[in-house]
């Protein structure tokens, strides 16, 4: 049997200290063992970006992150962001576009456009585009996202 | 009399608009629940251990030393479930026709690398995944055709001996004399067309939960399907249980795009584990189980020959079809889902007197191929798109007006095709003319010339085509199929709290169906779209549940939900009515209030419903009615929705990568219940054709391996990848049709891989090229021009 590992992650402003394996991922870790459901698993290989939270406030895949990896590190999923009666800003503006359909990619989407309208410009569709090409979406096929993106771009204006 | 001046017919309704979906709140949270976010007390997870040959018998499954793995709870092969369960049989009247059984693990015997042999359980799966270590099989290999062309030969190795052949379905739709239109014919224009193989990659993997109540001797299967109730019927022959004791649940999906539209082995196996091990039992795909053991789709290998009259009139069409269909028949489609689809709309939407069309689907040792958003129609419109641009450069016409030449016109419908579709009023020439004004046809025409003369690769593509959506029961996929996709149920009450519940047999996995059905509800009952709540994807909600495919929801369940409101009406207004005592003709409803039109009184729906229900003698019992509806709504024959696609593209002459500069999509689906989610759905399957166009190929090796068993090697198109679109809507009238809604689903995976091609071949035409397989990836183009630049003179080093 592996020898577990105790570690202390904040996740969502709640420190949380658990015993676990060194292979367990962060993903797994998330879901299962802090049963924040929210981050979503599509390939466990780093390509579609589903599983995507904020790591230290930078974006990241939780799918290629070992749980034992973030020891004394924070963590912000998509619980984060709004409730369901009070949206957060992103979380609306992808409402107001129908920036999504079957809902399974936007988490990860979500929590990428937070940490791009932190850190990048974003001031054209290409530069939108280029900060999207790293999550998959098979629904919309972009277009109302982008949209969304545009209009969170221009509301916050240009960054420093 | 103020009252009547506004009356319920004049003011806004919330079909029509951009209604923000109901389903978003829960979704954007991340408190949506798809099957693995189900938690329940004593889940035990399963592993699959696949097969890695792709034809090979089982000689003997050995298990190392268990004890080395903690929290194992068993290991199955089919030896240890024989009995507990009957295979899935997609039966089918079709003439010839082989149904290939399947059964939950492989049964003494492997048809493709990646089918399930054997099946570990236990408390996690980490661990059951680490017990997979200890199974070793020794498979005798068999001698195996992977190509269609090979396995359709006569001495080719049988897959099924049972079937005598490989070729299990073989069809031919005829009319009139092709062997004389052709051989008359000034100009005929031919080719081989292909799509490759390609698979449905919805975000979320296949998933599923079975749990069982001993106390009811019952089992509910939570699954990633659109096809809940289909799934019902077929656990409930294949477990030998009651539908009052088998459930089959659709929480939120995923997307399926066809993926997840028929029967799997997976979904058999953790029922018939549930039940044995009396313990609820999880099964979550990863992305490679995904992309070797879902559903695949495409690869029909199509010879064409278009005969055109010198004025452009196409005089008759010929198609000869070979599908790789996979190793087994799927269920409930048939495997002749695709394949028989492209000879039926291999016409598409023109004018076409002789036709003959023969299609054989033959088994090969790969996945299944199954249903794929626009089943057949992607590769028909394909094949019969690139003939027209072929036609049009013979006879030196522009392949907009050739379309417009031969496209069935308004007078002019009914039509009936040769392998006997009816379309029936669609704006085909519309949508042509819509597509052509928005996109600047005839400017970007010369645009193209001034930029070909700088030596750019540029073209412009163009595609028409129709489709037949929101099936009746007058059409099936295969004559005889175990099921019904031609009605819907809906069941609307209102209880004693006001309350609307509205249930459907549907499936919705992204289309937001929560909110238009409520939106149709809201305008024929006359409540508050906030008092509705939908129900849907659950086999328990209505007797006869099928799903959401095939762009049939919004016709079939939309017209159900409108028949059903209507009925529910009366019933509201007879009851108000009598409380108010007013004449029921002058009362109306609108946003949960009954109205008159002749005085001030006035009540609510839960005033009713407080009424009938609970206020006892209020109404007189012989009056009292329920106020529930049962309604079933049939199309019939289903509606014809149409489009016309164009786009402009440019082939890179450095890196030979296809850009796309321009894309505008005009389409007919009638009327329109909510324009944001029609454009949505028309952007996400314009972008799935760009990826079928350009990027996303299955590739199987000649020893029959997987070589694209990655999101690395499988290429899904991204945001960098896709164009903006420009749609156009067309609302063509629908006289025989309640609501007038069209299906519109997948016009867009359609249309897309066509006019692209059309567009590549269109920019590569002073080379003399065009496309012929698809998708045109850099490595394709590349060595399709080389030869040619040499030629020319065009040197590329």
């Amino acid at each position: 049997m592996t020898e577990h590992v105790t570690i202390t992650v904040t996740v969502n402003g709640t420190s949380h200290t658990r015993s676990v394996e060194p292979r367990l991922l962060l993903s797994d870790f998330l879901r299962h063992e802090l049963n924040l459901t929210g981050t979503h698993v599509g390939c466990e290989h780093g390509v579609c970006g589903a599983c995507t939270v904020l790591l230290d406030g930078r974006s990241a895949r939780s799918c290629l992150t070992l749980a034992v990896m973030t020891d004394g590190h924070e963590i912000e999923t998509i619980e984060a962001q709004g409730t369901q009666e009070e949206l957060s800003r992103v979380q609306r503006a992808f409402r107001d576009h129908h920036g999504l359909q079957c809902g399974f990619c936007t988490p990860g989407m979500i929590m990428t456009i937070t940490d791009m309208l932190r850190h990048h410009p974003l001031e054209s569709d290409e530069e939108i585009r280029e900060a999207l090409s790293g999550n998959l979406c098979r629904c919309t096929g972009y277009q109302h996202i982008i949209a969304a993106v545009r209009e969170l771009a221009a509301e916050r204006g240009p960054i420093e | 009399m103020s009252q009547a001046d506004i009356s319920v017919e004049m003011r806004p309704k919330l079909v029509g608009t951009r209604v923000k979906r109901t389903e978003d709140p829960r979704l954007l949270t991340g408190t949506g629940q798809y099957v693995d976010d189900i938690k329940l007390d004593g889940i035990v997870h399963v592993a699959i251990l696949r097969s890695d040959q792709p034809h090979a018998l089982i000689r003997e499954i050995r298990v190392g030393d268990t004890s080395t793995v903690p929290g194992l709870i068993g290991i199955y092969d089919w030896t240890d479930i024989e009995g507990e369960v009957r295979p899935a049989i997609p039966t089918s009247r079709m003439k010839g026709y082989y149904a290939t059984p399947y059964w939950p693990l492989a049964r003494g015997k492997v048809r493709y690398v990646g089918e399930p042999v054997v099946a570990v359980v236990a408390d996690s799966r980490y661990a059951a995944e680490d017990a997979l270590g200890l199974i070793e099989i020794d498979y005798e290999p068999l001698p195996f055709a992977i190509r269609q062309v090979d396995a359709v030969r006569e001495d080719a190795p049988l897959l099924h001996e049972e079937a005598g052949s490989n070729v299990i379905v073989e069809r031919t739709f005829m009319r009139g004399d092709i062997d004389d239109a052709i051989a008359s014919a000034p100009v005929v224009v031919r080719g081989q067309f292909r799509m490759t193989r390609k698979t449905a990659t919805s975000m979320e993997c296949r998933s599923y939960l079975a749990e069982y109540d001993k106390r009811r001797r019952a089992l509910t299967l939570w699954t990633s399907s659109n096809i809940p109730g289909i799934i019902r019927d077929a656990l409930s022959d294949a477990l030998d249980l009651p539908g009052s004791r088998m459930r089959v649940v659709a929480p939120d999906v995923g997307g399926s795009f066809g993926g997840k539209g028929s029967l799997y082995h997976e979904e058999m196996l953790v029922c018939l584990l549930a039940r044995k091990l009396e313990r609820p039992v999880k099964y979550v795909a990863d992305r490679l189980e995904e992309l070797s053991s879902s559903s695949q789709a495409f690869d029909q290998l199509i010879d064409a020959e278009l005969a055109v009259a010198r004025d452009g009139t196409f005089l008759g069409l010929r198609c000869d079809v070979i599908g790789d269909i996979g190793a087994y028949s799927i269920y409930p489609w048939t495997g002749g889902i695709e394949p028989v689809q492209v000879i039926s709309f291999m016409p598409g939407p023109y004018k076409i007197e002789h036709y003959h069309g023969r299609v054989r689907a033959v088994l090969t040792p790969k996945p299944p191929t199954g249903p794929y958003r626009g089943v057949g129609r992607p590769s028909s419109t394909f094949a019969m798109e690139r003939l027209v641009d072929m036609a049009a450069r013979e006879l030196g016409m522009d392949p907009a007006e050739l379309r417009r030449h031969n496209l069935v016109s308004d007078g002019e419908f009914p039509y009936r095709t040769a392998p006997g579709i009816i379309w029936d009023q669609s704006a085909f020439q519309q949508c042509l003319a819509g597509a052509r004004e928005a996109i600047g046809y005839d400017s970007l025409r010369v645009w193209q010339e001034l930029v070909r003369a700088e030596g750019r690769w540029v073209g412009i593509g163009i595609s028409s085509y129709a489709e037949l959506t929101g099936i009746g029961s007058r059409i099936a996929v295969a004559p005889g199929m175990p099921i019904n996709t031609g009605t819907e149920t809906a069941i609307i009450r209102i209880d004693s709290t006001g309350a609307v519940e509205a249930s459907f047999g549907i499936a919705s996995h992204g289309q937001g169906l929560e909110t238009t059905l409520a939106q149709v509800i809201a305008d024929e009952l006359g409540c508050a779209m906030d008092d509705i709540v939908v129900l849907q994807g659950d086999s328990s909600l209505v007797p006869m549940s099928s799903g959401t495919y095939a762009s049939r929801s919004a016709v079939i369940a939309g017209g159900a939900a409108t028949q059903a409101s209507r009925l529910l009406k009366g019933k509201v207004l007879r009851m108000a009515a009598h409380v108010m005592g007013e004449p029921v003709e002058d009362l109306e409803a609108e946003r949960g209030w009954i109205r008159s039109r002749t005085s001030n009184a006035g009540m609510t729906f839960k005033d009713v419903a407080r009424a009938v229900y609970l206020q006892m003698g209020t109404i007189p019992r012989d009056i009292r009615e329920d106020l529930t509806v049962t309604e079933t709504y049939d199309p019939f024959l289903g509606t014809a929705c149409s489009s016309t696609h164009i786009c402009v593209a440019e082939v890179d002459r450095e890196t030979f990568g296809v850009r796309l500069l321009q894309y505008v999509v005009a389409e007919d689906c009638g009327r329109i219940i909510n324009p944001m989610i029609v454009d949505g759905q028309v952007h996400g399957a314009v972008a799935q054709g760009i990826g079928a166009a350009l990027l996303e190929e299955i590739v199987y090796d000649d020893e029959g391996q997987l070589v694209t068993a990655s999101l690395a090697d499988y290429l899904l198109p991204l945001a960098s990848d896709v164009v903006d679109m420009q749609i156009v809507h067309i609302e063509a009238e629908l006289p025989n049709n309640v609501g007038g809604f069209r299906g519109m689903g997948e016009g867009g995976t359609i249309g897309a891989p066509a006019a692209i091609a059309n567009a590549i071949s269109d920019a590569l035409a002073p080379l003399g090229l065009g496309i012929q397989t698809l998708p045109a990836t850099p490595e394709r183009l590349f060595q399709l021009i080389r030869p040619h630049l040499t030629n020319s003179k065009e040197n590329m080093t």
